[in-house]
């Protein structure tokens, strides 16, 4: 495959990334930190023959994906946390439906509204459902600008396959940075059959799209259905970066812009003989347990690094159990710890595993 | 010689300075907001301002009364709970065009259709200038901004029209030029009983006038100097507004109705006295 190098923001990448996978719908409501997704959408879809539309609000935007999904279309819609929220309703929907769309949650700090500084604090909305109801959305983490544009074109994919919602999770400071992009000119997206879509019942019998099941016995078997299909899911799409943790005493768990400052201080312990590795999970739902279960199996201690008061560290210690300690460090509200701060941290547990 | 600035008890000085641009119209319509206040010689302590999101979301919080921040498009079903669970308060909502009339467009409509005796002060400016410009419910044909990159191609709102379909009982609409007449709308609004609507055009020389040729506040000031036409009482669906057109300017409606709690307590009253 060819590739052009550009000099994208987080933002920009995600909106290309979409392009190129076949998204040509797209709508959404203003919010910061997400608002270049939205200016790119409205710049560069006509020219493939798409459609922009500012919604009157998140709860329209994520119905207005809705719809030109269940026509088959490839949609998305972006948002910044407290508009994500307002998309909840739309997403446990289109969820009980399967009808696959990818939406972007470029993450502000809250509760509530909050302020505009980046965070990880949406990680239990975006890796349990979100919404009401037994169902989860695939959840993929990146790191870079380019992985706003791989991880882009592989959740419509994933979307579309499995036909369900994908979120991205990024934060503030990964959609408003800007990084060289190696960008694939001849990509084509893969084309998935849907023999459930809207498209008019000429010819064959007509079909339903929707998610309420009034007999209880109906609507369970319909939740056994789901469920099978999350179980595929885990079993297939996990994904993670390991960074020097074969022979790793300590080793740092953080995801998304967390991961790229664990990286550095990875390489500062490094620099001073101690041997600190990196698990970075990029599927947030899947989560790579068994990936974590292993490292902690081998290490002395991990210590999960987020931006939040401590999410996925939930996750991590269910997957560790007692095989090692697992220790926490976050910093939330839109402030974003240095690498000295983290590795402070990381020289405490040194200083506690030997005394 | 007294120095201080007559507005000084109205303003919260601790969160000075605001956050909006040098040339922006919100300060003139706050401005015209308090002067109509003191005109009214309301005591502070009945007066309640409600406020969303956005650069006229920011209102609420530089008032010095007690005033409330919501949500996105919230404010006025934040204000209608507070008018109901507290009737002796005068609650004004003051918000911007995307608050009001997209995202919280349905409670707009529903307020004035129930003919809540509450005030709504609406800056309109034509996009969404907090986060970056886009366009919005209101934004002319022509039009262009960071979401409307080859210009907008929506019929905007005429919310004048808007209002008075859904049952505002009064209706008004100035420019930030027009500050005289502003202040006098406004307390004329407050003095209503029920839903009353004043509208207020304002320019946005960041975003909105960057992109469509009002590169300064004075720019605007003189466009709206040199191209409004007052009217007393024209037909609402004659007052809709175009990119670099003249703008219909006025009261357009003022009539009695009753209130929603004009309307509750007159159909709970044999109910109530019964349960008495």
């Amino acid at each position: 495959m060819k590739y052009v190098t550009k000099l994208l923001k987080g933002n920009e990448a995600i909106g290309e990334g979409a392009i190129l996978a076949g998204c040509r719908y797209y709508f959404g409501y203003p919010i910061t930190p997400q608002n270049e997704i939205p200016e790119y959408m409205s710049r560069n879809l006509p020219a493939v023959g798409g459609t922009f539309v500012q919604s009157e609000s998140e709860l329209a935007a994520i119905n207005l994906v809705m719809g030109a999904a269940a026509a088959g279309g490839r949609a998305m819609t972006s948002s910044s946390s407290p508009g994500v929220s307002l998309m909840q309703e739309g997403i446990s929907y289109m969820a009980g439906m399967e009808v696959p769309a990818v939406v972007v949650n470029v993450v502000r700090g809250g509760p509530g509204l909050g302020g505009i500084g980046p965070a990880q604090s949406d990680y239990f909305q975006a890796t349990k459902g979100g919404g009401h109801g037994d169902y989860f959305t695939l959840c993929l983490a990146p790191s870079t600008a380019q992985e706003m544009l791989d991880l882009t074109i592989l959740a419509f994919d994933i979307a579309d396959r499995y036909r369900c919602v994908t979120i991205i999770l990024a934060d503030g400071l990964l959609g408003q940075m800007a990084e060289s992009v190696e960008v694939p000119l001849d990509y084509k997206p893969r084309e998935y059959k849907k023999d459930w879509i809207m498209d008019g019942c000429k010819g064959r019998p007509p079909r339903i799209v929707r998610s309420l099941f009034l007999d209880p016995a109906e609507l369970e078997k319909h939740n056994f259905h789901l469920s099978e299909k999350y179980r595929e899911i885990c079993k297939k799409e996990v994904r993670f970066e390991r960074f020097k943790t074969r022979d790793a005493d300590i080793v740092l768990v953080a995801y998304g812009t967390s991961a790229r400052i664990c990286k550095a201080v990875v390489e500062m312990a490094r620099a001073d003989g101690l041997k600190l590795g990196l698990l970075r999970p990029v599927t947030l739902y899947p989560f790579p347990e068994k990936e974590i279960r292993k490292t902690a199996e081998r290490a002395k201690a991990l210590l999960v690094v987020e931006l939040s008061m401590g999410q996925m560290v939930q996750d991590v210690k269910r997957a560790v159990g007692d095989a090692c300690p697992v220790l926490f460090k976050g910093r939330t509200g839109g402030m974003v710890f240095t690498p000295e701060e983290v590795y402070q941290s990381v020289k405490k547990i040194k200083i506690k595993d030997e005394g | 010689m007294n120095t201080q600035n007559p507005l000084e008890p109205y303003l919260r000085l601790d969160r000075m300075p605001h956050i909006w641009c040098s040339g922006c119209g919100i300060g003139t319509s706050v401005n015209c907001f308090i002067r109509a206040l003191m005109d009214l010689n309301m005591p502070k302590e009945k007066i309640c301002v409600v406020s969303g999101i956005g650069c006229t979301g920011r209102v609420a919080g530089y008032l010095n009364l007690d005033s409330f921040h919501t949500t996105h498009g919230r404010a006025i079903p934040f204000a209608t709970g507070l008018k109901l669970a507290n009737p002796d308060l005068k609650v004004i909502v003051f918000s911007g065009d995307g608050d009001l009339v997209a995202i919280g467009g349905n409670h707009f409509i529903h307020a004035a259709q129930r003919n809540m005796d509450i005030t709504v002060i609406c800056v309109n400016n034509f996009n969404y200038a907090m986060t970056g410009g886009q366009y919005g419910p209101t934004t002319p044909i022509q039009a262009k901004s960071s979401t409307a990159p080859y210009g907008s191609f929506q019929m905007p709102f005429n919310l004048p029209k808007l209002a008075e379909s859904a049952g505002a009982v009064y209706v008004a609409r100035w420019t930030t030029y027009h500050v005289r007449q502003l202040r006098k709308s406004m307390r004329e609004a407050m003095n209503k009983k029920g839903f009353s609507f004043v509208e207020v055009i304002s320019q946005c020389p960041t975003l909105y006038g960057r992109k469509n040729q009002f590169r300064s506040g004075r720019d605007s000031m003189l466009w709206y100097k040199e191209h409004s036409v007052a009217r007393n009482h024209p037909l609402t669906s004659d007052i809709n507004l175009g990119f670099r057109t003249y703008i219909l300017v006025g009261k357009f409606i003022d009539i009695e109705k009753p209130t929603f709690l004009d309307g509750l307590n007159e159909r709970y009253k044999g109910v109530r006295e019964k349960i008495a």
